[in-house]
């Protein structure tokens, strides 16, 4: 890590990491007798940490210069060893919190250890750490290969990923202190939004620079994908989190929107961190993996161009399906219904331009699990595009919204596509990055597969019946004219499918489990394959493996 | 032509730069903007009052446990919510609320017109150990709300903080908010005196988890759930002006 930097870049690692722990120091003494003082100690404990990591070799001798002639794969490799580190902690915490729904004393008897402050690590873990990293690991790789030009510089990309897990590690930290914003998806305060705006800018400049210094002439579909993701995240994150702060030595700020503007504020960004975060970044991981793993180009250019502006513009409109009934004025909740019905068309010229890309392939589908995660993916993706656009339907939303429902459809996405493309992409990358012929063993990823599939099929089927019979009931009359059942009637009936959901989830943590122990093992090998001498990485070539790529070519 | 044209977008990486963030753009736009400008989109309601230091503190308990993630505080226009939890909830409700609190699950019933509807014991009671009033409530236990001493010097500045994204809080309520949030819980305490004055006569004066003698996290946690929905009338008003 530190010995492909050259001693110029080393201090410069330095310097960075010295202001990082200047940054904290600040921060530990401004804010002592604040909970702000706590994540000054753990950002100053970071920054010293880069400091000691690049001071334990400083003096290893200088990478040749042929460095530049390669690909510079060291952070994607970091970051998908990170990302599924993530994946576990924050599944981990989804299965404690999905348990104490249905065994409410399955818990401490402490603050940091209740229900509405383990969930918030539960879904910025997942996100954020697990889906983030991988998305900032696969991202560097796929735009190097589709651009055949290395990263522009030797720093930036370690700050861009280690910054983005100090701000993790931050975020989830501070959920368990009590520090949040209380804005669902974007809870981290003032501080953590301000440093996640640095790293953000930094990542988008080493996206455009590489961009600008590519040998390929058009610019790849996935890296559209990529860019949107970047830039839409960028905007959305700004806006929302537009507040002032107590004061500069406490974490607690206040929003600067309120009532139904910050309610729209909110669910424009709640919603579009769906699409950008979680739909945008992974389809351009989709449209990179899948054909490669797959052997075979896009089927088709126009639908990719259709779906990728369809989404960019309709999207943004979207989000005020969250608030159907509500005291946000109709006219805003009628846009927002009708652009969510309209998204289907982008959003399946997604999903089947990935599955007509499949055909004549269908034969590595059967018998390669890796191949088999991204195909899923692309149908769960299909599946829970039709339920959003349908749900977002203000009939259906009357009966859906404040239920189950919701949460089943959210992890229908969130399993079935976000996590499946993932896993389906790192077992594809994880061989090609540590330059071995597959992985460990291809018999658990099949295991993992079915884990994950089975425990998705659970999850979702759980709450779909909850969701639906909750909102039956809440809404359910008798003869003489009044409600047949009181909120209390609808919590009972929810507690075998509370069982259930938490059955699904530990199927899905186990599969993720199976996939850090056979990575690791992946890399364990590669490592001894390369001490005995064999091994090279690839390089940008002006013609080679990547040209089946550019679809309608 | 078109493919034409999207041929040449894909050469240059600013041009498709600056054609995302334009296409993205104009859905935010649009449904946000008018909302700070069309006057129509939050009711007038003159009796509306801030909340007082202590309901304050509340609100910021509820958000720091997570409360808002399992109850909403958002009634919808349909008839069996109306029935079940109270008139249906008006945008100005939460015109002082930074930021609103209308979630978006309800792991719990709704919780935007709870204030008055059962007593302060009760609530400690619930909060303390839901399932000793309630058996069958999934809900977490907060006992440690009434053993934590509640944090009220830096009020103040909570206030000015709040005055500074558009809460009208005077000088005067800025700087009593310390001894306001004692006195609110204390009310034979000579600080109770400015409350009504402040706040208004109808804000409540108790000693909310049952000890006068100190103020706990409970304290505010309570005063903060009894003045749910009890702001203003206006959702009250509205109702009755409809005929329901």
């Amino acid at each position: 890590m530190v010995s492909a930097l050259t001693i110029a870049e080393r201090q410069s690692a330095i310097a960075v990491s010295v202001l990082i722990a200047l940054c904290g120091l600040a921060m530990a003494i401004g804010g002592s007798g604040d909970l702000l003082g706590v994540h000054g100690v753990i950002v100053l404990i970071f920054g010293l940490g880069g400091v000691a990591l690049v001071m334990s070799r400083y003096f290893s001798p200088e990478p040749p210069e042929e460095r530049l002639t390669r690909y510079y794969d060291d952070p994607t490799k970091v970051g998908i060893i990170l990302s599924l580190g993530w994946a576990v902690v924050g599944m981990f915490f989804g299965v404690w919190v999905a348990a104490l729904l249905a065994w409410p004393d399955l818990t401490f008897d402490a603050p940091w250890a209740s229900f509405g402050r383990l969930r918030p690590v539960h879904t910025s873990g997942v996100i954020f750490g697990f889906g983030g990293n991988a998305l900032i690991a696969t991202s560097f790789h796929v735009l190097q290969r589709t651009t055949r030009a290395r990263l522009p510089d030797q720093f930036s990309p370690w700050f861009v990923l280690l910054g983005y897990n100090l701000f993790c590690v931050v975020a989830a930290s501070g959920y368990l202190m009590g520090v949040t914003q209380s804005k669902e998806y974007a809870e981290p305060e003032w501080y953590a939004d301000i440093w996640l705006v640095i790293v953000w800018v930094v990542y988008f400049l080493i996206y455009l620079r590489t961009l600008q210094r590519r040998k390929e002439p058009h610019i790849y579909v996935a890296n559209w994908y990529y860019m949107a993701f970047i830039l839409v995240v960028a905007v959305l994150h700004i806006v929302n989190n537009l507040a002032v702060p107590v004061s500069f030595g406490q974490a607690k700020s206040y929003s600067l929107f309120s009532g139904v503007q910050d309610a729209m504020t909110q669910w424009w960004y709640g919603h579009n961190a769906v699409a950008f975060f979680l739909t945008a970044g992974f389809l351009g991981m989709m449209y990179y993996y899948l054909p490669k793993r797959a052997g075979r180009p896009i089927f088709s250019y126009r639908l990719s161009i259709i779906s990728f502006w369809g989404i960019t513009f309709m999207y943004m409109w979207a989000g005020s399906h969250h608030l159907h009934y509500t005291a946000l004025p109709q006219w805003v909740q009628t846009l927002g219904m009708t652009f969510s019905v309209v998204l289907l068309v982008p959003s399946w010229a997604s999903a089947g331009n990935a599955l007509a890309t499949l055909n004549g392939a269908w034969d590595k589908v059967r018998d390669d699990a890796t191949l088999r995660f991204m195909m899923v993916a692309a149908v769960f993706y299909g599946l829970s595009t039709f339920e959003g656009s349908f749900m977002a339907i203000r009939a259906v939303n009357s009966l859906s919204h404040y239920t189950d429902w919701t949460v089943g459809h959210v992890h229908a996405g969130a399993l079935g596509w976000v996590a499946m493309i993932t896993f389906g992409s790192l077992y594809a990358l994880v061989p090609w990055m540590w330059n071995v012929e597959r992985m460990y063993s291809p018999k658990l990823v099949e295991v993992h597969f079915w884990l994950a599939l089975a425990g998705t099929v659970i999850y979702v089927f759980a709450m779909w019946n909850s969701g639906i019979i909750q909102g039956l009931m809440w809404r359910t009359y008798n003869d003489s004219g009044t409600l047949a059942f009181s909120f209390l009637d609808s919590l009972v009936a929810m507690h075998p499918y509370y069982i259930a959901r938490t059955v699904g989830g530990l199927l899905f943590l186990l599969g993720a489990i199976v996939a850090c122990y056979n990575v690791g093992m992946t890399i364990r090998g590669a490592h001894a394959r390369l001490a005995s001498g064999a091994g090279e990485g690839d390089r940008p070539v002006p013609h080679g493996a990547g040209a089946a790529l550019q679809p309608g070519e | 032509m078109r493919e034409f044209f999207h041929r040449k977008l894909e050469r240059s990486a600013i041009g498709f730069v600056l054609a995302i963030i334009g296409v993205s753009a104009i859905g935010g736009l649009v449904e946000i903007a008018p909302l700070f400008t069309i006057d129509e989109t939050v009711e007038k309601a003159p009796d509306m009052r801030v909340y007082t230091p202590l309901e304050l503190a509340g609100r910021n308990i509820y958000i720091r446990e997570g409360c808002y993630a399992c109850h909403s505080q958002m009634i919808r226009t349909l008839r069996d919510e109306v029935e079940r939890y109270g008139p249906y909830s008006l945008a100005v409700e939460s015109k002082y609320d930074h930021p609103m609190l209308w979630g978006s699950k309800r792991t719990g019933p709704d919780i935007a017109r709870l204030g008055g509807k059962y007593s302060d014991a009760w609530h400690v009671a619930h909060l303390i150990n839901p399932r000793d009033v309630v058996p069958q409530s999934v809900m977490p236990k907060y006992g440690w709300l009434m053993r934590t001493e509640l944090k009220t010097g830096d009020l103040g500045k909570h206030l000015a903080a709040q005055r500074a994204v558009g809460v009208p809080y005077t000088d005067a309520m800025i700087a009593n908010a310390s001894t306001d949030a004692y006195g609110q819980a204390s009310p034979d305490s000579p600080y109770a005196a400015g409350i009504s004055e402040r706040y208004g006569a109808a804000t409540n004066l108790r000693a909310f988890d049952g000890e006068p003698s100190r103020l706990t996290e409970m304290d505010a946690m309570v005063a903060y759930l009894q003045v749910l929905g009890r702001l203003t009338d206006a959702a009250h008003r509205q109702t009755a002006a409809s005929g329901n």
